[in-house]
């Protein structure tokens, strides 16, 4: 039995592209065991939230991360307007499942590259992120900002979409779909490509199941789960799509549902433009007090199911914002997924849950871990833990 | 002589590392994206590098969250002199939208001297080639 050896990597390191800390227990090249810590990204947004209105908080929450910034807006708005019983405009509701689609392409072509790089392909690296421009374009085009839209309010979405923005988007739409064709040949057929990604980091569907995860990640192992469908919200009731899932349980499927996501996000994308309703694009009137109580939304991001809670208490500002983002849902079962891989893999497995750290860095759990000795400590114990150890220690006894 | 072809080499070449203090990831990928086909920011020399012991500029995008400060300042002295931090965003240079969090300090030069500032909230690939051209200028 080869001796087992600790192998840390990050916060910084190549194939981290934001601060994490994952340790590595090898045996020889295979990986026996898997840790990670997060938290270099935490800012404190949540708390943040509690000291803004709710419509300073939509600027606050599309900072949690920038790649998805549209996903927790709208999270938001949907409990925000959940709380107000807001009815919305079918025109708000059809712009902002468009952008939500348009976000999705943008981020899956990101992690096609970036996976892309991992594994060392770097010509397709270069040449998905080329056509990723595209959708940067449009998005550019409807919003007037490349990355952090600022697109959705509270009661529908802030700008109207012209028909000449309508024709740019369709016009931009054809070449992509061509080459998303061209990406599924390479993700399915090229051999060298596959021989790096087929049969690495297995999860599987039990495990995806048992571990709670969510988006691509669980869809690649089988779990036919997605919340635009399951728990419908925006336009997507209106829109015909299929609910894309793999059973090759690794990191091939993975690449497989990415992309087949993406042609289907181009059809809602040219259902949504083709149908585009007439009318109001915000509910007209919309109270800045918003009543006490709580609300959850669920929105499927492009990462998976990123769910918002906000307690209101009928102030301006909301009493408490909870954001449980996908990635803090897959981390647990990306690292059992590597164990078994070699050292090699170690890149691509991680970057195959398309980790997100400055959304997951939330705030810090510790579980009930009774294996290692780690529990929750309750206020009453650490008061009592408190006052005994500086009796103990500096012989302060009242 | 050789000072003159030691700045030459450093003004045609600056090796850059990129940096994620605690950002939201919005300039981070505009800095990707400025350095892709596109834009392609490789055609003036600059290259990305992985590690700090190989790098001339140091792009950090993010407001230096209080617990990658230390490390922030680990990588800023691996790199070899001469070294110019280039804070990238808004929130690196003042703290952005995240200023009055309570574990954000207010822009990366709270942490490390910063030789050059691009705000925006997030950056455009566009402002990210002017502000490195401009300190290249200054070379």
């Amino acid at each position: 039995m080869a001796e087992t050896i600790h192998l840390p990597i990050g916060p910084q390191h190549p194939f981290l592209k934001e601060p994490a800390k994952f340790d590595f227990d090898i045996q020889g090249e295979e990986i026996v065991g898997a840790r990670m810590n997060i938290g270099y990204n935490h800012r404190g947004l949540e708390k943040l939230c509690e000291e803004r209105n709710y419509y300073q908080c939509l600027y606050i929450l599309e900072r949690i991360c920038g790649i998805c910034s549209h996903s927790h807006t709208t999270a938001f708005c949907q409990a925000t307007e959940k709380l107000l019983g807001l009815e919305l405009p079918k025109r708000g509701l059809y712009l902002r499942t468009l952008v939500c689609e348009l976000e999705r392409l943008h981020s899956h072509l990101l992690w096609i590259g970036v996976a892309a790089h991992e594994v060392g392909f770097d010509s397709l690296f270069m040449l998905v992120w080329r056509d990723r421009e595209l959708v940067m374009d449009a998005l550019e085009a409807i919003s007037g900002n490349r990355v952090n839209y600022a697109f959705n309010t509270i009661g529908g979405v802030r700008r109207d979409l012209s028909d000449e923005q309508r024709k740019k988007i369709l016009a931009l739409l054809q070449p992509l779909i061509d080459r998303l064709e061209y990406y599924t040949n390479i993700g399915s057929h090229e051999p060298s490509f596959e021989a790096r990604v087929r049969g690495v980091g297995r999860l599987s569907k039990q495990h995806a199941i048992d571990m709670c995860t969510v988006g691509p990640f669980a869809r690649a192992s089988g779990v036919d789960r997605d919340a635009r469908r399951d728990a419908p919200h925006a336009a997507y009731p209106d829109l015909e799509f299929k609910v894309i899932t793999s059973e090759e349980c690794d990191i091939f499927g993975r690449v497989l549902v990415r992309v087949l996501e993406m042609v289907e996000s181009c059809k809602m994308i040219k259902q949504i433009l083709d149908g585009l309703p007439e009318g109001d694009f915000v509910a007209p009137k919309v109270m800045r007090r918003v009543p006490a109580g709580a609300a959850i939304s669920y929105y499927e991001a492009p990462r998976g199911e990123d769910i918002h809670y906000v307690r209101g208490n009928g102030t301006e500002k909301p009493e408490r914002v909870k954001v449980r983002a996908p990635t803090m849902a897959n981390l647990e079962a990306a690292c059992e997924s590597v164990v078994g891989s070699f050292v090699a893999d170690i890149p691509i497995a991680i970057a195959s849950i398309d980790p997100c750290f400055s959304c997951t860095d939330r705030t810090s759990v510790v579980l009930n871990d009774r294996r290692r000795g780690r529990r929750v400590t309750t206020w009453g114990e650490l008061r009592t833990y408190g006052i005994d150890w500086y009796r103990r220690n500096r012989g302060i006894h009242f | 002589m050789f000072e003159g072809l030691k700045r030459w080499a450093r003004k045609k070449s600056p090796w850059v590392l990129h940096f994620n203090s605690g950002a939201c990831n919005a300039c981070d990928i505009e800095i990707l994206a400025a350095l892709m086909p596109h834009y392609d920011l490789e055609r003036f020399g600059v290259l990305l590098k992985a590690t700090p012991r190989h790098a001339d500029v140091l792009l950090c995008s993010g407001p230096a969250t209080k617990q990658i400060a230390p490390r922030l300042q680990r990588i800023y002295e691996q790199m070899p002199e001469p070294k110019f931090v280039v804070a990238v965003g808004a929130c690196a240079c003042s703290g952005g939208a995240f200023r009055g969090c309570y574990n954000v300090l207010e822009g990366v030069d709270q942490v490390i001297p910063v030789s050059a500032y691009i705000p925006g909230c997030p950056i455009k690939p566009e402002a990210l080639i002017d502000g490195v051209a401009k300190l290249l200028g200054k070379i």
